[in-house]
Formats: C-alpha cells, sequence, structure tokens
C-alpha cells in the first residue's frame, strides 16, 4: 500500500488536510446531535394518545342571550348529531385530549394529604365516552347513564365514579394497578371517587406534561357556559360529517356561536408543530452542510491534483495503473476524513454534554457516533471519487510537458 | 486605488467563475442560516419593551404548599393577594390583569355575534406600557372603583365592528352587556407579550380590554392558566376567590431604585403578614422581578431556537473553513500573476491589501446572497410555523441586514489572512521561470 508517501505528502500541506478534517468534525458534530434531537422529537410524536385519532373530529358551542338553556340543547343537539348516518357515536367533554388546555388535579389513598397525591389529568364527559374517543376498556366497566352527574359549575362532587387510564391506577397502587376496580381514591378537596373502569391509554391534554399517561375521566357534564363535543365517525366519512354537523346544528337557529370545528388529527398535530418544524430546519442544515462540506472536498482535491498533475504523469510514465492513481486519493481522501471523524466524534460527545447540561436532554445513544462517522466517511468517499477519476485520466505524456 | 482593487477583484471573479461562486455561495449559505437563527434568538430572547423594561415589575409570591414534592411556585396571584396589592399600591402606577372570553352582539344582522379574546387590566395598563392608540384613550383609575362598563377596542376589531372609524363613545354589546368604547389601539403586538407569558409567550394580543373588576362582578368567562394548590372550601365563584388559585398578572411601575426597594419593602411586608395567618409558606428568593428578569425567570426564550443557534454557529464555522480553503486554491492558483506583479514593483503591502479587497468583494457578495438566504429562510420558517405563534416580528431589518453585510466581509476577509498572506510569500522568481 501506499500509506508511506501519502502521509509523507499530508504532512506538506497540513493546512489544507487540517481544514478538510476540521470542515468534517463540525459536520459530523451537527449532524450526529441533529439527528439524535430529530430522532427524539419523531419519538414524542409518535406517542399513541388512545383515541381512533383518524375518525375523530371535535366541535364547540357557545351561547349567549337569555334565551339560551345550555343542558336542554346540549341534549338535542348530542340527538341530532348521533341521527346522522355516518356518526358512530357522539359526547360531550370538558377538554380535548393532547389539544394543549385542560383541567388536571391530584388524586390519592387518603383524603387531605396533597403530599402523597398523584397528579392526573381530569376529563368530565357523558356515558358514551369509551366508545367515542375509541378507548380500549382492559379492566371493569364502562359508564353508565346513571352514572353521570349533570348540574352548573358549583354542583356537589363528594362522591363519584372514574375511569382511570393504567397507567394511573400503577403510579396509585404500585404494584397492583390492574386491581384498582371498585378501590376508592380521594381528591384533595375531600370527594372520594369510586373506580369502575380501567383505559389501556389516554393521553393527557399536554403533550410535554411529565404525566402524559394519567389520566382520569369522571362521568359528568357541566353546564358552564360553553359545550364541547367530540364526534366519532365511520372510517372515511370524517371530513364530509364535519361540515354536516356544523351545518345541522346552525340551523337550529339557538342563540349560540358553533366554533372550533376540527379534527383531532390535525388538533393533536398542532400540539406537536415546534416538534415538527425543528425537526425540518434541522434536516435542512444537515442537507445544508453535507453538500458544503462534500463541495469543499470537492474544492480541495481538485486543488491538490492540479498542482501534482506533473507527479502524476511521471508515476503514470513510470508504470502506475489508472486504478493505482485513483486508489492514491482515495485513500489520501479516507486518511483525511479518518482524522475528520476521529476528531468529529470528541466534539460530538463534548456538544452533546453541553446539550445535556444546558436543555435538560438525555444522553446520547453510543451508536450515533459510529454510525454518523462511517456516513462521512462514505460521504468523502463519494466527492472524492469525481476528482480521483479525473486524475487518473491524466496522460503519461503530462511528464514531460513543462507546467 | 480602492477602486482599482475592486475592479482587479471583480476581474478574478470573472477569470475564476467556478471557484470564486462556489465561495460566494457557502458564504451566503453560512451567513444567511446563522441570520435566520440570529433574527429568531434576536427577538425572543430579546427586550420586549426597552424603554420601560426596567421600571416594569412582576410579583412573585411565596406560593405553594412545601408537603407537595417538586412544587414550584405558580408566577401568577390569587384574586386576594391581586386585590390587595392593588388597594396598598397607590404611590406608583400598576395593573392586576387576566383573560377573559365573551361573545359580541354587534347591532343589525350583518355580522353575526362572535367570539372574542378579551383582556380586563386596571387603568394604568395603556400608560404602564406604552399601549398606542388611534382613537381616544383609556379609561381612568375612577372607571376600575366604579365598575364602569368601558371598553378598549384593537385595531382588527374596530375594523370589524365599526369599518374602522373613530367608535370612541359608541357602545356595543358583550356578555350581553352595553359597554362604551373609550379608546382604539393602533397596531401594538409585543413580541414577546411579556405581560402575560403564562398563555403562550407569542400568542397574539386580546382583541378587548375592559376593568379588571368587571370579570369577578359581571361574571365573565375567565380564560387563560389557573394554577391552585389548595382545593377551594365550598363551591362556588366566592370559594374560588379565596382560594389558594394563581390566575392573574399583577405588574408595578417603578421609576428608580429607591422605588424598587421601597416596593420591595412593601411586598415583603405583606408577605410577613400573610405567613403569619397561615399562608405563603413555600419561600422564594426573589419576590419582584423587572420585564428582563422575569423573562428569564420565566423561560420565555424557547431552547429550541438557543440550540439552533449552536447549530447555527458550527454551520457558519464550516463554511468559513471551507472558504478559507477555497481562496487558498485561488490566490496560489494565481501564483504567476502575483509573481508578474511582484516583478514590476508591487510591494508586499500592497499586494497585502489587494488581496484583502478581493477577499472583501467576495463577502460582500456572499453577504448580498445571506441576505436573500436569510429572507427565504424566514419565510420557510413562518410557513412551517403558521398559526402556532404570532411571527410578525420574523423579519429582517435594516440593522440586521447592514448586520448581514459587515458580518459577511469581516469573517471573509479573517478567513482570507492565511491564504493571503501565502499569497504575498510567493517567490516571485519561481513563477516567472516557468511561465
Amino acid at each position: 500500500m501506499e500509506f508511506g508517501p501519502i502521509l509523507r505528502s499530508l504532512l506538506r500541506n497540513k493546512l489544507g488536510v487540517l481544514l478538510i478534517a476540521l470542515q468534517i468534525a463540525f459536520t459530523m458534530t451537527v449532524t450526529v446531535n441533529a439527528v439524535y434531537i430529530i430522532d427524539q422529537r419523531s419519538e414524542r410524536m409518535a406517542r399513541p394518545s388512545g383515541l381512533d385519532e383518524a375518525n375523530i373530529f371535535h366541535l364547540s358551542s357557545v351561547g349567549y342571550g337569555n334565551n339560551f338553556n345550555e343542558s336542554v340543547v346540549s341534549t338535542e343537539d348530542l340527538a341530532l348529531i348521533k341521527a346522522l348516518p355516518g356518526v358512530l357515536d357522539a359526547t360531550v367533554m370538558n377538554a380535548i385530549p393532547v389539544s394543549g388546555s385542560g383541567s388536571s388535579t391530584g388524586v390519592g389513598l387518603e383524603p387531605d394529604r396533597p403530599e402523597t397525591s398523584v397528579q392526573t389529568a381530569m376529563y368530565t364527559a357523558d356515558e358514551n365516552v369509551l366508545n367515542t374517543l375509541g378507548l380500549n376498556l382492559v379492566a371493569g366497566r364502562p359508564f353508565t347513564s346513571n352514572d353521570v352527574r349533570r348540574g352548573a359549575r358549583d354542583m356537589d362532587r363528594t362522591q363519584s365514579t372514574a375511569i382511570l387510564t393504567t397507567a394511573l391506577a400503577e403510579r396509585i397502587f404500585p404494584g397492583e394497578g390492574m386491581q384498582a376496580i371498585g378501590r376508592t381514591i380521594y381528591n384533595p378537596g375531600g370527594g372520594a371517587i369510586e373506580i369502575v373502569g380501567l383505559v389501556e391509554r389516554l393521553q393527557t391534554p399536554w403533550a410535554e406534561s411529565s404525566f402524559i399517561e394519567q389520566s382520569m375521566i369522571i362521568p359528568e357534564v357541566v353546564n358552564d357556559g360553553s359545550t364541547l363535543y367530540m364526534v366519532r365517525t365511520a372510517p372515511g366519512e370524517r371530513d364530509r360529517l364535519m361540515m354536516e354537523v356544523e351545518e345541522l346544528l346552525a340551523a337550529q337557529g339557538h342563540e349560540r356561536i358553533l366554533r372550533n370545528n376540527r379534527s383531532f388529527e390535525e388538533t393533536r398535530e398542532n400540539s406537536y408543530r415546534l416538534d415538527s418544524v425543528m425537526a425540518t430546519i434541522l434536516y435542512v442544515v444537515i442537507g445544508t452542510l453535507m453538500f458544503i462540506t462534500a463541495m469543499g472536498i470537492v474544492g480541495l482535491a481538485v486543488f491538490s491534483i492540479n498542482r501534482r498533475r506533473k507527479q502524476i504523469g511521471t508515476r503514470r510514465a513510470l508504470g502506475a495503473t489508472r486504478p493505482a492513481i485513483l486508489r492514491y486519493f482515495l485513500l489520501e481522501n479516507l486518511l483525511i476524513s479518518g482524522s475528520g471523524v476521529v476528531l468529529g466524534a470528541l466534539l460530538t460527545l463534548a456538544f452533546n454534554m453541553f446539550l445535556v447540561q444546558t436543555f435538560d436532554m438525555p444522553r446520547i445513544d453510543w451508536f450515533y457516533a459510529p454510525v454518523g462517522m462511517l456516513v462521512l466517511i462514505i460521504l468523502g468517499q463519494l466527492a472524492a471519487l469525481a476528482p480521483a477519476a479525473k486524475a487518473s485520466g491524466i496522460a503519461p505524456a503530462m511528464a514531460t510537458r513543462s507546467v | 486605488m480602492f477602486f482599482y482593487y475592486v475592479r482587479l477583484a471583480l476581474l478574478s471573479y470573472r477569470r475564476n467563475p467556478v471557484l470564486s461562486s462556489l465561495m460566494v455561495l457557502a458564504v451566503a449559505v453560512g451567513i444567511g442560516a446563522y441570520m435566520v437563527i440570529f433574527t429568531m434568538n434576536y427577538y425572543m430572547g430579546g427586550d420586549p419593551i426597552p424603554q420601560k423594561s426596567e421600571q416594569l415589575h412582576h410579583i412573585q409570591f411565596d406560593y405553594g404548599n412545601p408537603d407537595i414534592p417538586n412544587f414550584e411556585p405558580p408566577p401568577q396571584l390569587t384574586w386576594l393577594d391581586a386585590t390587595a396589592m392593588l388597594e396598598q399600591t397607590t404611590a406608583y402606577p400598576r395593573t392586576a390583569t387576566s383573560k377573559f372570553v365573551a361573545i359580541i352582539e354587534p347591532p343589525g344582522n350583518e355580522v353575526r355575534p362572535f367570539f372574542v379574546n378579551g383582556r380586563g387590566n386596571s387603568a394604568d395598563f395603556f400608560s404602564m406600557f406604552d399601549v398606542p392608540f388611534k382613537y381616544g384613550s383609556g379609561w381612568d383609575r375612577s372607571a376600575d372603583v366604579n365598575r364602569d362598563l368601558v371598553v378598549v377596542l384593537s385595531d382588527e376589531l374596530n375594523e370589524r365592528l365599526f369599518g374602522g372609524r373613530d367608535s370612541t363613545g359608541e357602545t356595543l354589546v358583550m356578555h350581553g352587556m352595553n359597554f362604551t368604547v373609550t379608546g382604539v389601539m393602533d397596531r401594538w403586538q409585543p413580541a414577546p407579550k411579556f405581560y402575560d407569558v403564562n398563555n403562550g409567550s407569542f400568542d397574539p394580543v386580546e382583541e378587548a380590554y375592559i376593568p379588571w373588576e368587571l370579570i369577578i362582578s359581571q361574571e365573565l368567562n375567565r380564560s387563560g392558566s389557573t394554577n391552585c394548590w389548595q382545593a377551594p372550601e365550598g363551591t362556588g365563584l366566592q370559594a374560588f376567590l379565596n382560594a389558594e388559585c394563581a390566575w392573574i398578572q399583577f405588574w408595578v411601575e417603578l421609576p428608580d431604585a429607591d422605588a424598587r426597594s421601597d416596593y420591595s419593602m412593601l411586598v415583603d411586608n405583606y408577605v410577613a403578614e400573610q405567613r403569619s395567618l397561615g399562608r405563603m409558606r413555600m419561600p422564594v428568593e426573589q419576590r419582584l422581578f423587572n420585564v428582563n428578569e422575569w423573562m428569564i425567570e420565566q423561560e420565555v426564550h424557547p431552547d429550541e431556537t438557543r440550540i439552533l443557534g449552536a447549530l447555527a454557529g458550527m454551520l457558519l464555522a464550516v463554511c468559513l473553513l471551507n472558504t478559507v480553503g477555497l481562496l487558498l486554491s485561488k490566490f496560489l492558483g494565481k501564483a504567476g500573476e502575483i509573481g508578474v506583479r511582484q516583478a514590476l514593483g508591487a510591494h508586499r503591502g500592497s499586494l497585502f491589501i489587494q488581496h484583502l479587497i478581493e477577499a472583501g468583494v467576495i463577502g460582500a457578495i456572499g453577504g448580498v446572497l445571506g441576505i436573500g438566504v436569510a429572507a427565504l429562510g424566514l419565510e420557510g420558517i413562518k410557513v412551517l410555523i403558521g398559526s402556532l405563534m404570532i411571527t410578525e416580528w420574523m423579519r429582517l431589518d435594516l440593522t440586521v441586514m447592514a448586520l448581514t453585510i459587515a458580518l459577511a466581509i469581516v469573517s471573509t476577509i479573517i478567513a482570507g489572512l492565511y491564504p493571503i498572506w501565502r499569497a504575498c510569500n510567493i517567490n516571485p522568481s519561481v513563477h516567472l521561470k516557468s511561465q
């Protein structure tokens, strides 16, 4: 192999080598950490909400004027919505999962012991909530119409039933979450809550919360001026029904405003918008950086080959084959990229430590750096390929020319 | 001489267009990307009201329950404390403020009733935050006390309700009540929305402003984040008001350091008094924050743009390293020409200046292109963000554009120093011989 001559010629052009190696090192640092951030964000965005995401939409109705009777209108509305062909079920809720706004509380094994309580999202809905959201009941029973309490904001809440997510039950009763049916938990205010069912999964309204899987549904319909309808449709019928339902309700002539008519998918997507914006920007940064670095490698390779045209010609005249010349320049690039990625691996870890310390991000997984090294070495080889091929095409006669 | 060298630089660009364009491209992309992130950080981490940020202060009380693990004291105030602070703050402008939602019923049948995001605030709010007015003005403190049904409209809402005319003195029906318009704001959109960072730091401002006390006395629908650390005793509105539930922002304008220490004493005394009543048991390190302190305390500047800032810095470094390499090839490729110039009597100094200008010209062209890259990048980000937050502040102003070009020229010249030094030290005889 030609390691010896390559090393010696590289040492004579230290700066050129250093420039490329540094570029590769920085590119690797940015790329690997950016990919790591993208992976984390995609993982967050991929978490299932527990709902039948593709077939649900929501719509709010806000009444005004003295003639508006919310409880009458909402009962009528629900009956109208459910009668539409294509609608599977509908319910009224206090908040939309993963939408960014909702209500949370603490629940614990004893009343008035806030220090032992566990944080949870609190949803209220009528008895059709499980079927409407498409939640998977894994223990206990669904709500019945007898469970549902109806009234104003300040109604009596000393006794109620609830359906919990298994994650919440597991937090309250460590190790025996699945046996939680029939047991009683307490709100800090003192209300007793009997657990009647467990669902596999239902995320909180807050995508970035630390207790995203801990939710509780209370069978309750509160008349507080604003009603949120959740509607589940047969597959493929959602978009048509979104329009039909709004038109139907508007045609009833009540003194109210219909607003926020959106599919659940859109609402969920909005909650993760920042993550997807970040991912897109990072992809652009990675692409740009790879391109610039590749251009830099091409530029310097062309330069160094042009300087050595006579030498190449001489080598060819002395019997070196074309593949030998090609191999020489690819090997030269490999040595430069190799030192670049070693430096890059160190920089990558250092930058990741900075991210961990400054932004509380988790540490990078071990395999990111080696994969990054490999990718950049391949990038270097690809960038050097065209100039090296051109170099191998230099005629032996070049040795005899003066320039 | 300068223009002669600039002409030489342009000639040299044309002689080697691929290499030169590659350099310009590298500079443009590096600087452009950096300026996009710089602009975002500049505003998101910047001072939203520079002329007053030292004077405006928010209060942080010792809220929470020490028994609840990892409890962060909520940054807003409870109703009890907000009303007490309003009463006790007599010497300085102050405002309690919180959000509400309501339905406006326009007269006639042309415009359907619609939903607005509103804000309740004290009379001083408008002068404290330098709110610009198009017509009329805010209300005075007596309207706060008397719970007058008065309203200030945003420019857009005035457009929608009154076709943009001067509507002061007219009435509108909101929440089923007749409000009298006292003023119409001009375009106003602080970014970050510093006076309320609890409900989206980059949300649009509210559309209708009314005396804050009306939210309670007229039972409007409160909106915005509410944080309770103890359940209300009993049910109903009064129980909620008396409960440990924080949902109100409170700002006071303290003209100087004396006023700040004076007011700080007042707050400390109030806390001591409340503590003796069994409240405020969670000690905090600081109770008065000016705007910039508050923005830092509330972590308004998103991690995302700060991370991107570090990454963009490295992107710029790669582009400049690239430029060093390309300049090196270019200048050494000109060895023959440099040799001729030297043989004809050019000093090293003048060669140095000539190449400095050549690098500067490449930087300047790259900078101009960089402005285009940055403008394109910002537009792209705006499209990606959509309605997630207000984005009208995301633009290149003249300062940023000038900064872009300056940064491009300076960094290209710095990148060029070594290649220039190498070029000036070429031995002319070698190159003259081989010609």
